[in-house]
């Protein structure tokens, strides 16, 4: 693992809430975690566990009624040569120096490419917007910067799908237009929330292929949502698994794979269908028991503790437990590994 | 899309003669005619009834004959000759009567729909982005209100409160020696004088309604996810709300737009008697009422001419500005 290279984004002890009139949810409680310059991490998690509105934050476009509480997001952006570190919690978020870093230096590809897509707007116009707003180009030279950028992610005869709507293309071009218009910018980090999960899976695949060649030719920074394990595989380099708000498990992949030690983690991984099971020990697929706690009523101690397998009482239901690092780069938080550290 | 438009060109014919022949139907089927009416009238203030006038007239308006002859001819003058037949109470040729009102109608609905979407769509935004603030509730408060008002009566409130508070002479849309001289600039002026009343009174209530329509069709698209994609490029929130949500919401104002070219004719009839308006409201409701058929008639059959075509004149600018619903060939 080349784990040498510059840190892009440290998310600190993130925490942000939504106050509803039923109660305070507490989407993310506490995430920690770092982006380095160029890696793909992969953030897996069930609905709810706010893998997006991690990914929003780090935006700062986390939608009323919530709000970033506490934590820091550190950017380390690089301008002309010098380094700048910017806390993006502490930024207005309709500043001048936040719009200009989101969608140029911090883009985000969406979940539906057909609803992420304004209906009434031509895709050139959508990925034209982004150039000219960032680059100040005039109309013509953004819209050749628009046709190449569609070449660029694989369009279909990029010069006519310019002049095309959301609801005149596929799922997959849908997808690449969103993606181009992410990439117009040349972002250094591209936040891609379950960019595949309203597609097919042939279409899937070019996807995520078409995600990795533009990675290695572009070199940005990759954070790549999803609950699909098989997609972490295949795509990223280090996971952060997250659990009701907070990071309960963070390695490399392989790490993750073989050697995962949350129990949470573990019972994700129980949970993925295999080919080739031999027939005669088939069994059902393992899920995960019980449900995800009520958001407005977390439990004490552990969160995941009442599905937990191999729950300590006295220990789990009453004492949160700390993120510990037991190898170099793998960080868990569960009271079982507490003395490995 | 020419293709679609001259299909449904062609589908309106059918219906226009339909719509035309039930109209001059149900014109008929009051007992009596205009000619009967009239000469009660003239026997009730006791003058002497002319039996031999009334039958020339009845034989000049072919009152005496089936009703498909009356049809015909009144149909293939207005199809051959642009001859929409006589009004009987007010004799002159129809045709000359509604096109002097037709002027006054069609700026007064223009200049009323513009003053209303101006008002509306800025505060119905408004109230969307800001919603369950104070100035949404108060806006939100002033729009039932103003839905809640019927126009008439707000047009006497207007009319009491402008000749109390202001001495102004209110009614309709001129002053007295200006009614009956030809256009000038000082007639015109005369007229912007008068017509700040009746457009306030007409605006008000379709403003109200357009507030919450507004509001409603907004909120409804501020959540979905091209606004996010919108948020997430860096656009100033002001510029993507305009720019994404509100040019979606507004589809529905386009599919209604076309409705309005049948208040032309029968819109604002109540605001009109109130404020004494010569449009063509208050002229079809007196037609109606006095068995003018021929008049009454013409009314109806413009009424549904307009009304096919803002119908289709919604669907062809509702396909424009929306390209889901664009039709291929």
């Amino acid at each position: 693992m080349n784990d040498n290279r510059e840190l892009l984004v440290e998310v600190k002890d993130l925490k942000t809430y939504f106050f509803l009139d039923e109660g305070t949810v507490k989407a993310v409680d506490g995430a920690d975690f770092n982006i380095r310059r160029g890696e793909t991490l992969g953030v897996v998690g069930e609905s709810g566990c706010g893998k997006s509105v991690t990914a929003r934050s780090i935006l700062n476009i986390v939608p009323k009624p919530g709000k970033t509480v506490a934590g820091e997001i550190l950017y380390h952006r690089k301008i002309k040569g010098a380094e700048q570190t910017l806390d993006l919690t502490q930024m207005a978020p309709q500043g001048d120096e936040m719009r200009g870093i989101r969608g140029a230096e911090i883009a985000m590809v969406f979940q539906e490419p057909m609803t992420s897509l304004s209906p009434v707007h031509t895709i050139g116009n959508q990925i034209g917007e982004a150039i000219r707003l960032h680059q100040g180009l005039d109309p013509d030279t953004a819209r050749d910067l628009a046709i190449k950028t569609l070449s660029l992610v694989g369009m279909p005869l990029p010069e006519r799908t310019i002049d095309q709507y959301a609801h005149q293309l596929s799922g997959g071009m849908r997808q690449r237009a969103m993606i181009a218009m992410a990439l117009s910018c040349h972002p250094s980090l591209l936040i891609a929330d379950e960019p595949t999960t309203a597609l097919d899976v042939t279409t899937e695949a070019q996807i995520l292929t078409l995600m990795r060649r533009l990675q290695d030719e572009l070199g940005m920074a990759i954070m790549y949502i999803t609950h699909n394990l098989g997609v972490v595989a295949q795509m990223t380099e280090r996971v952060v698994v997250m659990y009701m708000g907070k990071v309960v498990e963070q390695a490399d992949v392989d790490t993750i794979f073989y050697d995962a030690q949350h129990p949470y983690t573990r019972a994700l991984l129980q949970s993925i269908p295999r080919l080739g099971q031999k027939t005669h020990d088939r069994h059902r697929l393992a899920s995960i028991k019980g449900m995800v706690p009520d958001p407005y009523a977390l439990p004490k101690g552990c969160a995941f503790h009442p599905r937990c397998g191999a729950v300590k009482p006295g220990l789990c239901d009453q004492v949160e437990p700390t993120m510990v690092e037991i190898a170099p780069g793998h960080k868990v938080r569960c009271h079982l590994c507490a003395n490995r550290a | 899309m020419l293709g679609y438009i001259l299909r449904r060109i062609g589908m309106m014919i059918p219906t226009l003669i339909v719509i035309s022949m039930i109209s001059f139907i149900i014109i008929q089927l009051p007992p009596g005619d205009y000619l009967t009416s009239y000469a009660a009238t003239l026997r009730a203030t006791g003058d002497a009834v002319d039996e031999a006038e009334l039958a020339s007239l009845r034989e000049r308006y072919g009152l005496g004959e089936p009703i498909y002859v009356q049809y015909y001819k009144w149909m293939s003058g207005i199809l051959l000759r642009g001859d929409w037949g006589q009004s009987m109470e007010w004799r002159k040729p129809v045709k000359e009567l509604i096109w002097e009102r037709m002027a006054l109608t069609v700026f007064l609905s223009l200049i009323s729909i513009l003053v209303s979407w101006f008002v509306a769509i800025p505060v119905g935004v408004f109230s969307a982005t800001h919603q369950y603030s104070i100035p949404d509730y108060l806006f939100s408060a002033l729009s039932f209100i103003g839905a809640g008002t019927p126009g008439f009566m707000l047009a006497m409130v207007v009319m009491w409160v402008a000749m109390r508070q202001f001495g102004l002479n209110v009614g309709g849309l001129f002053s007295e020696e200006y009614i009956l001289e030809p256009w000038s600039w000082a007639k015109v002026v005369d007229m912007l004088k008068h017509l700040w009343i009746p457009v306030v009174v007409i605006a008000f209530e379709s403003t109200a309604g357009s507030i919450r329509t507004t509001r409603a069709n907004v909120l409804d698209e501020l959540n979905k996810p091209y606004v996010e994609t919108a948020r997430a490029k860096g656009l100033r929130e002001r510029n993507l709300v305009w720019k994404y949500p509100v040019r979606v919401a507004m589809n529905p104002f386009f599919s209604t737009v076309g409705w309005t070219l049948a208040g032309l004719i029968s819109g604002q009839t109540l605001i009109a008697v109130v404020l004494s308006l010569q449009t063509n409201g208050p002229m079809m409701l007196r037609a109606l009422r006095s068995q003018d058929m021929y008049l009454a008639g013409s009314f109806l059959f413009l009424l549904s001419v307009l009304t096919v075509i803002g119908t289709l004149v919604s669907d062809v600018l509702l396909a424009w500005v929306d390209p889901r619903i664009r039709m291929e060939g």
